[in-house]
């Protein structure tokens, strides 16, 4: 019943005759003298990085799958991707813009509108980025108890969906700059640069949420918290340069450098202020996109093998 | 790379045949291919929470405080020290109650469920028959074919190839294009089980794939599982269906509270089971 027996079930292999392990040779030697390799080992880092390749497909289908599911419910569908950030547009623009009074604020560029609807769709980018990449591996055990792939797939794949959503959010951002009379300016060619890095920072951020919320499920309660402190931070709604004006300088450098807030001002600049962003601003979005995204993806793949276990 | 796979598939498939012939002559078993080592697992489940523990916050508190563990996160010791070697050609049935910890140990042997103690050793990757996880019901089923097969690590091209067969297998015909939350129960399984096996594998592990669907598909499936067995080096089956096994199988375990509790041939191992 117990160990014994199980001993027995093994001596009673050993009788089958053929390939048999040894007298006093262990299972694990055994094993690897005919070349059996443990089946849960983490690969190297290389071989991992051509698996997730080789898994491009189910990556970019499962995203699109789960973004085609997700509204499959509602009568007007896809259009939420689009009205959920314009709603939440209004309600700041009639909480801070009209009643606290930051429509005619200097430093919003005079467009209180755009200015604002581009902090929101940036933001929302990465909020919901980071929000989907905390539950990419806790909310899919299942999937990752029953299947063989990169974990990583899976934050990228929540990633990517969040990119596809913002195609929608962008063509409508961009309708309303245009609306609200910006011109259209050469600057805009940087506008696929300035999302290229804000996707590798939020894929890097996702991969790192994704490994903590697969171990401490408290992260998921915790998260909205954290964003929302993140959200008021940013400048979304104000601008901090002129917001925060007689206040210590080492806080208005936090702010400015903290990576959401660096990505709408890359943004901002394309869209509203039409002018190139500075020095600093370029080397804050390409410092954030290349730190998270290395950090993310080694934190993340040092725990590869663990995360069928929640 | 792709030659190489294919050759030994070959190898596979011709050494499986032959091991098929020679079922009960054991004295001519080939190379190991699953080797499990004093294995242990032990998972995770949330949300657990027994009647009588309220989950209020002030009882959250007060475990905090005492320093108890979360009631709602249960610790469950599913295998229990496992040893035993797999050879080519082999095809183990595993028996044993609900809750004996047949499921998990084929996922421990998929790689799928890390151990906490000891080791699984195979030699090529094993496959779990399971694809469910990966469909999402919401989509079509022509959706999902494409998701399933992606999730199964399939390549483009073999998705086309593979698509028609799976549609052909499955006999949901016009369906294909609703919903799979549309589908009848059998419907659906039969879809999962058209997909999950349109892949060929090395060391196949199959959990309770036959039960679903009727007579004809019963059959049908029964048939698939055959040539895949043929197919695949090694094949895991767990079923709670005595006579599958026994059509199948050429070695049993027997599973109880996470030990082997008998393994060898079927008719002495079924005979005991069904004492038991």
């Amino acid at each position: 019943m117990s160990q014994p027996e199980s001993a027995v079930a093994d001596a009673q292999a050993g009788d089958r005759g053929g390939a048999t392990p040894m007298k006093g040779e262990s299972l694990a030697a055994f094993a690897e003298r005919h070349g059996l390799r443990r089946s849960i080992a983490r690969p190297a880092l290389p071989v991992y990085l051509r698996q997730l390749w080789q898994r491009r497909h189910f990556i970019v289908t499962y995203a699109t799958s789960r973004n085609l599911s997700k509204y499959s419910n509602s009568v007007l569908g896809q259009l939420w991707q689009v009205i959920t950030p314009l709603l939440n547009a209004a309600v700041y623009w009639l909480m801070f813009g009209l009643i606290l009074g930051q429509k005619d604020k200097p430093g919003v560029g005079g467009n209180y509108t755009a200015f604002l609807i581009t902090g929101v769709m940036v933001f929302t980018f990465t909020q919901r980025s980071v929000l989907g990449g905390a539950k990419s591996v806790s909310s899919n055990l299942s999937l990752i108890r029953a299947l063989h792939f990169p974990r990583a797939s899976l934050p990228l794949a929540y990633t990517l969906q969040e990119l596809q959503q913002l195609g929608w959010s962008m063509a409508v951002l961009i309708a309303i700059v245009l609306v609200t009379g910006e011109p259209v300016t050469w600057l805009w060619l940087l506008i696929p640069v300035a999302l290229l890095l804000q996707t590798l920072f939020n894929l890097g951020a996702a991969l790192m949420v994704a490994r903590i919320g697969a171990f401490v499920r408290d992260v998921n309660q915790l998260l909205p918290f954290a964003l929302r402190t993140w959200l008021y931070a940013s400048g979304v709604f104000y601008s901090i340069q002129e917001q925060t004006k007689g206040l210590p300088e080492l806080l208005r450098w936090v702010l400015e450098v903290n990576p959401a807030a660096a990505y709408i001002q890359f943004m901002r600049d394309l869209l509203i202020f039409e002018q190139a962003p500075s020095a600093v601003t370029w080397i804050t979005c390409v410092f954030w996109a290349v730190c998270a995204l290395i950090v993310g993806f080694l934190y993340f793949w040092l725990a590869e093998e663990k995360y069928g276990r929640g | 790379m792709a030659e190489l796979t294919k050759e030994r598939s070959q190898v596979a498939l011709e050494e499986g045949k032959a091991a098929q012939e020679v079922v009960r002559a054991p004295e001519k078993r080939g190379k190991p291919t699953v080797v499990v080592d004093n294995l242990h697992i032990v998972y995770r489940v949330y949300g657990a929470a027994s009647v009588h523990e309220k989950g209020n916050a002030a009882n959250a508190l007060m475990r905090i405080l005492r320093r108890q563990g979360r009631p709602q996160m249960k610790e469950v010791h599913a295998v229990k020290g496992v040893s035993f070697v797999a050879y080519h050609g082999d095809a183990i049935g595993i028996i044993g109650r609900n809750g004996s910890g047949k499921s998990t140990l084929l996922r421990a042997i998929a790689g799928l469920l890390p151990p906490t103690k000891g080791a699984v050793y195979t030699d090529g990757q094993p496959s779990l028959l399971g694809v469910n996880a990966a469909l999402m019901k919401d989509l079509t089923g022509e959706r999902n074919i494409v998701l399933g097969c992606y999730a199964m690590g399939m390549t483009p091209a073999q998705v086309r190839e593979k698509y028609d067969e799976i549609v052909e297998f499955s006999g949901i015909d016009e369906f294909v294009n609703l919903p799979m939350s549309a589908y009848s129960s059998g419907m659906g399984a039969r879809l999962r089980f058209a997909i999950a096996s349109a892949k060929t594998h090395d060391v196949l592990l199959i959990d309770e794939a036959l039960a679903t669907g009727d007579r004809e598909f019963k059959r049908k499936s029964q048939e698939r599982i055959r040539q895949m067995r043929e197919e695949a080096g090694t094949v895991f089956l767990v079923a709670h269906n005595l006579d599958v096994i026994e059509e199948t199988c050429n070695r049993v375990i027997w599973m109880h509270k996470g030990k082997i509790k008998m393994d060898g041939d079927p008719d002495k191992v079924l005979a005991a089971y069904t004492k038991n």
